[in-house]
């Protein structure tokens, strides 16, 4: 009989982990899911794209790195997840967007979005949407000049205006292209969904081609890491309120698959609405959230005065999601009337 | 059945099995160690009243200690031998805790003494006696006294008695490799059970993964039983008595209530093999069976083990490899780790489980913080939301806890700890916050009494 001298290790049960990924597994997924929308908004736009991701990450980078470091906290850049908003941030930004203003809205997303509610996990907004909005606000003109998608120069010369010194007004030195959304609105000119589909025309870097976003989103579903009410609440909701619509006044109001297809809507739902901080925990508060979310993108779209509500109406139901929480609560065991 | 019963619940877990070690392994006896260490307080509820002195020499399956009122049992000798001392002795729970030192006599012909038979023909409340008098607990690992989940209240009723053989533990074996080999046991144990509780049906449920177990005790079940046999889905943690009662009988023990509120009454089958097997013979429990496996143990299997076997006899018997790093008493989801070898095996110990390094160094280190993924709230078979529990049990606000998140609900299988990606010790904050509340409500009465 063989004696045992060994010194043994106590821990609380339960003694095994489900394994399949920790939280940088997670967020490692979700920058692989997003790496198609990123190489086609290079393709699409050429250098000036590349320049506007590459930056918009190693502002967010670099500002949670200070901030951490300033704040005598452990460093945090390596949880994979301020890539994750400095790549989102990045794929919404228009692609000819002055790169001070890049950095400047990025250092706002990340202290005012994320860092002052206690990093991540304790963000209430999504803090990619946070920089952005705060550019809309303040270079509204900047933040909706778009350069036209496939231009032939596109590799070998960039705009003035991303070069523009700090605090510079930009000068823009090619044709603002409207974005298939703007174009509806404003000058009733339709674009084809299929357009949309492929990405064939402008927009935000990262937000044109709806094909590769969904096929982006459908590997974080399959994965099991991303709550799919989320984005099927918006799409449904969308879907059938401009189906609805479009049958009452097709003059008026655009059919479903461009709605669906166009602007933000495929990059927010997939992305952006499921930042699992900033959305409900529950299954049916995830349902609503996204039904939430789809309406005020059909509002902002149809009667606002902005061609495009993504952004705002995330950012509103993020602040909701806490009292979607508070209202849907599962029924505890024993507590309810049925099980 | 036609949908009657719908065999699984929401939410729950699929932890891996590990199950196919053991479970074809037969069930084995142990031999007698050395010295062996049996407290006086091996169930919940009060701590028997030791009846032997030292230097006394006992008879295996004596009356060591006497039941201490209802709530509590009988304790008997597990072996022929002389007690060496009445003293305190390590536990599982880290505390010293009252017990008899026994040392048992080198080559003892261990025949075991028999106190009074109680047949069939007993009353109710004979029975109940000699179910208590026979010092039996809730084998499953709960350690109840038996007898007093029997005893209906007055105005309350029995209809249906259950017998737990779902095992949802992983590594776990013990009533699988009981219901295949003690069926006449079992079967009898449920008719002395009918009887004692006046239910009119009793009900097996059996996880779909000891499908051999549920055909074995169908073949032999006697036409004038009225028991069925129902399968459920392996899923974690089926074997819960409130989840086992949802999906069975469709019935929810309400909140802070017992299986009785619903006309229940719950009894694992290994207890229940214990009360067939015992009863006839007038004798008390002097062993278990206890699966003792995983990946750091050489001899595994399914061993029926003297109580009061300290833990280190145990696995030097079986052998251990030489990289072991954790031992728990019980499964890997619920059990309690060890690292005192010298406590001893008491009756609610179903399981021995060794681990090595490999799997010390694949558990979960970095703990992130909470990104609010829902994965807990998926998990929580009592739909709970263990990460909002989490978060308030960080902030201490424990009353809020209990109050808002039914924290009392929480019977602490360890679903949400298992799945969480942030790798957040839920059940460990849980037991804290339920520990404080325990002593606010102590430190409370106290002041308003004194």
């Amino acid at each position: 009989m063989k004696k045992i001298k060994k010194t043994l290790h106590i821990e609380s049960s339960p003694h095994i982990h489900a394994g399949g990924g920790n939280v940088e597994t997670i967020m490692r997924n979700v920058v692989y899911a997003l790496i198609p929308t990123a190489l086609f908004a290079v393709v699409a736009f050429g250098l000036s794209a590349l320049l506007v991701i590459v930056v918009a990450i190693l502002s967010c980078v670099i500002t949670e790195r200070v901030l951490c470091f300033l704040s005598k906290q452990n460093n945090t850049v390596n949880d994979w997840s301020i890539i994750i908003t400095g790549l989102i941030y990045g794929l919404t930004l228009p692609p000819g967007l002055a790169l001070w203003m890049v950095f400047v809205g990025a250092v706002f997303a990340v202290a005012i979005g994320k860092f002052i509610f206690g990093g991540l996990g304790y963000n209430p907004f999504n803090p990619a949407l946070v920089g952005r909005a705060f550019l809309q606000a303040a270079f509204p003109s900047s933040m909706t000049n778009w350069s036209p998608a496939f231009s032939d120069d596109r590799f070998t010369s960039l705009p003035s205006s991303i070069l523009t010194l700090p605090l510079a007004s930009p000068v823009y030195d090619q044709l603002s292209s409207a974005t298939p959304l703007a174009a509806h609105k404003f000058d009733n000119i339709d674009t084809a969904p299929m357009d949309l589909l492929l990405g064939l025309s402008s927009g935000s870097t990262g937000e044109t081609c709806a094909i590769l976003i969904l096929a982006g989103g459908l590997y974080l579903i399959a994965r099991n890491m991303m709550n799919w009410r989320i984005p099927v609440g918006i799409l449904l909701t969308v879907f059938v309120l401009s189906s609805l619509f479009h049958g009452l006044e097709p003059d008026k109001y655009p059919g479903a698959w461009f709605m669906l297809f166009s602007g933000g809507l495929m990059l927010g739902a997939m992305f952006m609405a499921t930042d699992p901080v900033a959305s409900p925990i529950t299954h049916l508060g995830c349902l609503l959230y996204g039904i939430l979310i789809g309406l005020l993108i059909v509002l902002i779209r149809l009667w606002g005065g902005l061609p495009e509500g993504v952004m705002y109406a995330i950012l509103f139901a993020n602040a909701v999601s806490p009292h979607i929480d508070r209202w849907i609560q599962p029924t505890a065991f024993g507590t309810g009337n049925s099980p | 059945m036609f949908g009657l019963t719908k065999r699984t619940f929401r939410h729950g877990i699929h932890p891996p099995e590990q199950k196919d070690e053991t479970a074809q392994l037969a069930i084995r006896h142990f031999p007698f160690a050395p010295l062996m260490l049996i407290p006086l307080h091996q169930h919940i509820g009060k701590a028997a009243i030791c009846i032997v002195h030292e230097n006394q020499e006992i008879v295996r399956g004596q009356l060591l200690g006497k039941p201490n009122g209802f709530m509590s049992t009988a304790i008997h000798s597990p072996a022929e031998g002389i007690v060496k001392r009445i003293g305190l002795m390590p536990s599982a729970q880290g505390k010293m805790v009252e017990g008899i030192y026994l040392q048992p006599y080198e080559g003892s012909t261990q025949e075991i003494s028999c106190g009074e038979p109680c047949g069939l023909t007993a009353s109710p409340e004979e029975i109940l006696t000699a179910i208590q008098q026979a010092g039996i607990v809730g084998l499953g690992g709960a350690a109840f006294p038996t007898h007093a989940k029997l005893k209906a209240p007055e105005g309350k009723t029995i209809d249906t008695l259950l017998i737990n053989g779902a095992e949802c533990e992983p590594y776990l074996t013990t009533d699988h490799r009981v219901m295949l080999e003690q069926h006449q046991d079992i079967f009898l144990g449920i008719r002395y059970l009918l009887k004692v509780t006046g239910a009119q049906q009793a009900i097996i449920g059996i996880e779909k993964n000891k499908q051999n177990a549920a055909d074995m005790l169908q073949q032999h079940l006697p036409a004038d039983l009225s028991a069925k046999i129902e399968i459920v889905n392996t899923k974690y943690p089926q074997g819960a008595e409130k989840i086992l009662i949802n999906v069975l009988l469709g019935r929810v023990v309400p909140s802070g209530g017992h299986s009785m509120d619903v006309h229940v009454a719950g009894v694992n089958v290994a207890t229940c093999a214990e009360i067939g097997r015992l009863l006839p013979l007038g004798q008390g429990i002097q062993e278990r069976v206890i699966t003792v496996g995983g990946p750091g143990i050489i001899k595994k299997g399914n061993y029926r083990i003297p109580i009061g076997t300290p833990l280190r006899f145990i696995l030097e018997t079986v052998g251990v490899t030489d990289d072991i790093s954790t031992i728990f008493l019980g499964g890997p989801m619920m059990g309690q780790a060890i690292n005192n070898l010298d406590i001893p095996i008491t009756k609610g110990v179903s399981g021995v489980i060794a681990f090595t390094q490999q799997q010390y160094r694949e558990r979960p280190e970095k703990i992130y913080p909470c990104i609010h993924c829902g994965r807990c709230v998926d998990a929580c078979p009592m739909s709970l939301i263990p990460s909002q529990l989490g978060l308030l049990a960080r902030n201490e606000q424990f009353t809020t806890m209990a109050e808002q998140f039914h924290l009392n609900e929480c019977f602490e299988c360890g679903a949400c700890s298992f799945v969480c990606p942030s790798h957040i010790p839920l059940v460990q904050l849980f037991r804290v916050a339920k520990h404080s509340l325990k002593k606010e409500i102590h430190s409370k009465s106290h002041s308003t009494t004194s």
